[in-house]
């Protein structure tokens, strides 16, 4: 049952980035160029899930979407886990002040309403997907940092690193091999959930216009179809279940690889 | 060999936002020496200090006060070569046999660390001579060296943790509670082992127990800790035939005998040990003591010694060693 679960979650990742990799040559119409058949429902006219309000495909729109929820997922979440893993080990390994300042500063922006924040940085410095990108890395960092720094903490009086002392290992040997290795796991967990976080960021911000009007989103998708809701559903269902779909998919992501990167789990896993 | 003197080791606790903090006197002045191929038996509650004792005597932990030396040299003096010698000289095994192995390394990386680092031996040299030291705790390195520590018993891991102990060739091991975690069945063939190993490498054991059964089993030596502090110590033999201290004649009344016809009449501890936070005035054992009067509340009971070193810090020594 797990495991169907998580083929289906794989497999609906790898279709959305072999979509996003591959877009134009799999995308049926160039998305970005409309015509006279608006508004037409998902079958007619070779457009399999219908036409929006400009008579562009939505299948088209959907592939090119991909893109923009994939890479600003994957950026912002690996930006924030390799800031909060060098926060969080700076903070663990040096404890006092250096801890303290860190800690605090991670507080900060932990008590900061992501979303509102988003918005205000967006409404002042405008939209564009690297700034996008940046906004949520900076938000997420805290709580990886805070793990990886409660990690350390516990792995520096785990027995196993007083006996990797008594082996005649030097500190910086203990904290790479004997340490980082395995306070690495939840950090790599907490990323894979924090990229859907981030693309369900990425869509709402979209969804309230507030995304890159250069490119294609699904959140942007979901934006121009409000007009069109009682005579186009089409318009929103299809990205609504994409963006869905691909959420799902990584936090389901997230406890395969909760429970593959747990070596007491691998045999029955 | 190893020699510890007047050793104090303090714990700064945290109480809490607005209580301040507070020292813990984890260890109390205590001395030990440690001959070379002996066995001595630590033995005491959960709490006593005899850990952190052996913690300090590893260099793991440095003392709040007192003095450690290594063949007569102060720790802190060690350098270069003598401290390399100390730090394969003096091993460990410990009780929580799945937390003392890394658990993302195979059996045989986790034996071979101390080869490479404290012996310098090669990469290759270092597998093969894992693979011999498996064999000598009585584990097929074939089966187990790649295999990781959750895939093997309690008993199974405390083997590899005598092997990895026993990579460096050392001269003295501290043995924390090794056999507390395992099986009845499983306990009997780790002690044989480590008596067998003993005997073949001339080790010295500080045998970390709270099992009076596996102190008499295995040592020649025993001190007894209470809160931090000694309060018996002697040849293993005297120390339970005849105990000088309340504390230790409680404690054999508690261990149990495996005959019904013997049972003898149960004279149990009262209460739990007091928080070192707060120790006890005087003697710290008087809240729980049958024998207490009123001299135990306020004065510190000085040692008193018996014959072949057979020691007691009780006021009435004499009355509870004649029974």
């Amino acid at each position: 049952m797990a495991n169907l679960r998580t083929g289906i979650a794989f497999s609906l990742i790898a279709l959305c980035v072999v979509a996003a990799v591959f877009a134009p040559f799999l995308a049926p119409f160039d998305p970005f160029r409309g015509g006279a058949d608006a508004l037409l429902p998902p079958g007619s006219k070779s457009f399999i899930l219908g036409s929006d309000h400009l008579g562009r495909d939505v299948l088209s729109e959907l592939i090119f979407g991909a893109r923009v929820s994939l890479a600003v997922g994957i950026s912002a979440a690996l930006s924030a886990s390799v800031l909060g893993l060098v926060v969080g080990s700076l903070a663990g390994f040096f404890g006092g002040w250096v801890d303290g300042v860190l800690m605090r500063t991670s507080e900060f922006f932990q008590t900061l309403p992501r979303f509102v924040l988003a918005l205000v940085i967006v409404a002042f410095f405008g939209s564009g997907i690297f700034k996008l990108i940046i906004v949520l890395a900076v938000l997420s960092w805290p709580p990886i940092a805070r793990l990886v720094r409660a990690q350390i903490l516990s792995l520096r009086e785990a027995t196993f690193v007083e006996a990797a002392r008594l082996s005649g290992m030097g500190s910086l040997r203990i904290i790479a091999r004997e340490i980082l290795p395995n306070a690495l796991a939840p950090v790599i967990v907490t990323g894979s959930l924090d990229i859907a976080s981030a693309i369900l960021l990425e869509a709402s911000l979209s969804f309230f216009g507030l995304g890159d009007a250069n490119l294609i989103s699904w959140g942007g998708m979901l934006n121009v179809a409000q007009p069109y809701l009682r005579q186009a559903w089409w318009m929103a269902v299809f990205p609504g279940i994409a963006i869905s779909l691909v959420v799902l998919s990584f936090n389901v992501l997230g406890d395969a690889l909760n429970d593959a990167l747990n070596p007491r789990l691998q045999e029955t896993a | 060999m190893l020699q510890g003197t007047n050793l104090i080791k303090d714990f700064r606790v945290r109480l809490g936002l607005f209580r301040g903090n507070a020292n813990l006197r984890a260890v109390d002045n205590v001395s030990i020496a440690i001959q070379p191929g002996e066995t001595v038996a630590l033995v005491g509650e959960s709490g006593s200090g005899k850990s952190t004792l052996g913690r300090m005597l590893l260099g793991l932990i440095p003392q709040t006060s007192g003095a450690l030396s290594y063949r007569g040299t102060d720790f802190s003096q060690l350098q270069g070569d003598a401290q390399r010698q100390f730090r394969a000289d003096v091993q460990a095994v410990f009780q929580d046999t799945s937390a003392s192995l890394n658990p993302r390394r195979r059996i045989g990386d986790n034996v071979e660390s101390p080869l490479i680092f404290n012996r310098r031996l090669s990469a290759q040299q270092a597998r093969s001579e894992s693979a011999q030291l498996l064999e000598r705790v009585g584990l097929d390195p074939k089966t187990f060296a790649s295999r990781f520590p959750h895939q093997l018993s309690g008993g199974q891991r405390q083997r590899v943790g005598l092997a990895r102990a026993l990579a460096s060739q050392p001269k003295f091991i501290v043995a924390d509670e090794p056999v507390s975690a395992l099986d009845v069945s499983v306990r009997a063939q780790i002690l044989k082992l480590m008596q067998e190993l003993q005997a073949q490498d001339q080790l010295a054991y500080l045998f970390i127990t709270h099992d009076l059964g596996v102190a008499r089993l295995i040592a020649k030596r025993v001190m007894v800790m209470y809160l931090g502090a000694v309060v018996e110590e002697g040849n293993a033999a005297d120390v339970f035939a005849r105990p000088a201290h309340p504390y230790t004649h409680a404690l054999t009344l508690a261990a149990p005998v495996p005959d019904p016809a013997r049972a003898r009449p149960a004279r149990h501890l009262m209460g739990d040990i007091p928080s070192p936070l707060a120790p006890p005035t005087g003697c710290r054992f008087h809240p729980r003591c049958p024998y207490a009067q009123a001299i135990c509340k306020t004065e510190v009971p000085p040692v008193r010694e018996f014959e072949n070193g057979h020691r007691s810090a009780c006021h009435f020594a004499e009355q509870v060693r004649a029974g």
